[in-house]
């Protein structure tokens, strides 16, 4: 073979062998394109309430059925999609943002550095992240209800410490390298160190448990609406609302049908993508 | 990496946290909690005989409170002695180590809970009917909730050490914190540890199934199995486990607690997503395993199938798996807040959720306290347990 392959080309073709893998993203990009996009094209309204045509069954003008109150439920289906895929990614990048500087700065420097942020680390960990996300939730209740911002906030608070530990425990190793003493030798400061040479080779795997981060984000959004902290619409509020009017006389099994399927066919193909993505990105790593 | 470099950072890096602290929480809030932080991070620098006499006198002080409250200060002082006796002669250093870390670190939660609930706005006293500032005043030094968190961090730490007790609920009149937590403790943890054995169980049983045959049809279906268990909301599983057994079929009850019956939908529902997960590591740890060249040699001096898998196999399956269940028991307790929430059991979880809805900061400071315990608690016992089965551990410090 004439041309070099690097690990990034080389990890770019185990994923593209990998069909589970591709077909989980475009599962992936299919339903984020369809949340974002249908509404506007069908001019779809998750707001209006039609008391008389409440509780509607799939099909006849409405195609998902109504809920309680008449709205129409492929819009709110969307549109809850819209607000659950948006604060998994946020989410996530805030995570990927401070858990790889934290992770990097410790790992870095090492010594009492590392072990003290690395306590502080350990300190959070030993905390229920829920009760974090709870308290911080409380803070914004009246200020900001229903509202996404503070939801992604809690989320990526507690979303940074297993990036955090990851990157450190590959930097540690890293900084130890003869590319990283060459280019100290030459005279590279500190923050040129970390972010030419060190960070380059932590992308990998960043973006593997990136990728896995979305889906544990979405569920924990899920367990906040279900607990009634969460945002005003998105799927795990659609499911928690649906949860509430199981009865055994008369079933609305759409209502909770729907939003559980694309929750659960989103989060399956994310993980499918990401187990693929860690296959390629670290073959000996196959769990 | 240079020492230069090294300080600098440090010193950039306390001075920028402390600023943002202290304009974030006020300055009296900000530099306690920087001074609380540096008292957990400073235990680092703990040789082996300082992390002992700490660990000791620490661990001591927490068993003589938690005996006083349960009997009386006879048992604990008598529990204490035996307690500090046995952990310095005789603990692993590790476990002294920790148990250094871990009491400040409570002392620092406690606080940062505090700063938290009181930024929340509403006050336990804001839906009182007759709320004259007077009334509000008498009820505050009642249930001694000055209007100052660290007021309150204050007097709560008072009744803590000195007093040994939780203190009253806001809401809930005339019971304390203890009175509340105690009948709910056993349901949580019956649930909890319930849905521990089943998920580590089934998932062992399920991963190693198919890390023995990789890619065979048994591997497929119980990754297939495992997967749906990662992807959907346990108060989903929940509900259509609720509609299918409790509502069509009738075999269950729907929600409550009493029986034996009634935490079979709780536990399954808890356990599901960690019997997914724990399926995973331990189908990854047995494929490892299965490759090694001590399972060839094993089978070139004629070991019997049986004896492999037993013997080396379940192994590598368990490895990867013991080192889950410290996040696995953690994330079970988080999940019990909401699987409580849909079943309607009466554990901790409720009172957390509720006391937290309600601003009951008494309630929530004595779950959290609870919860933080448990959760580190059994980190402790699963690094033991590491540390035992794997030989390589051993040897470190």
């Amino acid at each position: 073979m004439s041309e070099s392959r690097g690990p990034w080309s080389d990890a770019y073709r185990r994923l593209a062998r990998n069909r589970l893998a591709l077909a989980g993203a475009a599962v992936v990009a299919l339903v984020t394109g369809l949340c974002f996009f249908l509404p506007a094209l069908l001019g779809l309204d998750p707001a209006t309430t039609n008391p008389s045509l409440a509780h509607l069954p799939p099909g006849s003008g409405h195609l998902l059925g109504t809920d309680g109150l008449g709205r129409d439920y492929l819009a709110r289906v969307l549109v809850g999609g819209q607000t659950s895929l948006l604060i998994g990614f946020a989410a996530t990048v805030a995570s990927v943002v401070v858990g790889v500087l934290y992770g990097a700065i410790s790992g870095y420097y090492g010594g009492r550095i590392d072990e003290v942020m690395m306590r502080f680390v350990d300190f959070l960990y030993g905390v229920p992240y829920m009760f974090l996300v709870i308290l911080i939730m409380l803070l914004f209740s009246e200020t900001a209800r229903g509202n996404p911002l503070p939801v992604f906030l809690a989320l990526g608070l507690v979303e940074w410490l297993t990036m955090a530990r990851v990157v450190r425990g590959q930097v540690l190793t890293l900084r130890e390298r003869e590319f990283v003493l060459a280019a100290r030798l030459l005279g590279a400061g500190d923050l040129h160190v970390i972010f030419r040479h060190i960070l380059p080779n932590v992308a990998g795997i960043v973006t593997v448990y990136a990728t896995l981060t979305v889906p544990a984000v979405i569920i924990l959004e899920s367990f906040l609406s279900f607990l009634g902290l969460g945002v005003k619409l998105s799927w795990g509020q659609l499911v928690a609302e649906a949860v509430g009017v199981v009865n055994p006389i008369r079933s609305y099994w759409w209502l909770l049908l729907w939003p559980s399927v694309l929750l659960a066919t989103t989060l399956l193909s994310l993980n499918f993508f990401g187990d693929g993505l860690r296959d390629a990105v670290d073959p000996k790593a196959r769990r | 990496m240079t020492s230069r470099g090294r300080a600098v950072t440090g010193v950039v890096g306390v001075a920028v946290a402390t600023a943002g602290l202290a304009v974030a929480l006020g300055p009296l809030s900000g530099v306690m909690l920087v001074l609380g932080l540096a008292l957990v991070a400073s235990t680092a620098w703990l040789g082996p005989r300082g992390a002992r006499v700490v660990g000791t006198l620490l661990g001591t002080l927490v068993v003589f409170g938690v005996a006083r409250a349960a009997w009386n200060p006879v048992v604990g002082a008598v529990l204490a002695v035996v307690f500090g006796v046995l952990a310095f002669r005789s603990l692993p250093t590790m476990v002294m180590r920790r148990i250094a870390f871990l009491v400040p670190s409570l002392v620092v939660l406690i606080f940062t809970t505090t700063l938290l609930m009181y930024r929340a706005p509403g006050s336990p006293f804001a839906q009182e009917r007759v709320a004259t500032p007077q009334v509000e005043a008498a009820l505050r030094a009642h249930y001694g909730v000055p209007k100052s968190a660290t007021a309150f961090f204050g007097i709560y730490m008072k009744r803590l050490v000195v007093d040994g007790t939780l203190g009253p609920s806001i809401k809930v009149q005339g019971r304390s914190v203890e009175q509340l937590l105690a009948p709910a403790l056993p349901v949580s943890m019956t649930l909890g540890l319930l849905a521990l054995v089943i998920a580590t169980v089934t998932g062992l049983a399920l991963g190693l199934r198919a890390g023995l045959e990789p890619n065979s049809p048994a591997d497929y279906a119980s990754m297939g199995l495992v997967l749906v268990g990662v992807s959907l909301p346990s108060f989903v599983i929940g509900a259509a486990l609720m509609i299918v057994f409790a509502l069509k079929l009738g075999v269950l009850p729907v929600a409550g607690w009493g029986g034996y019956k009634h935490l079979v939908m709780p536990a399954v529902t808890l356990a599901l997503p960690y019997s997914a997960y724990i399926a995973r590591l331990a189908r990854g740890g047995t494929i490892e395993v299965m490759q090694q060249d001590f399972v060839r040699t094993a089978r070139a001096k004629g070991a019997s199938e049986r004896d492999v898998v037993l013997r080396h196999a379940l192994r590598g399956a368990i490895l990867p798996v013991v080192s889950f269940l410290g996040p696995a028991a953690a994330g079970i307790l988080t999940g019990s807040f909401v699987v409580e929430t849909l079943f309607d059991v009466p554990g901790v979880g409720q009172w957390f959720v509720r006391g937290a809805i309600n601003r009951d900061y008494s309630v929530v400071l004595g779950t959290a306290i609870l919860y933080a315990s448990l959760v580190t608690g059994f980190n402790l016992l699963v690094d033991l347990a590491y540390a035992w089965l794997d030989p390589r551990v051993r040897g470190q410090p």
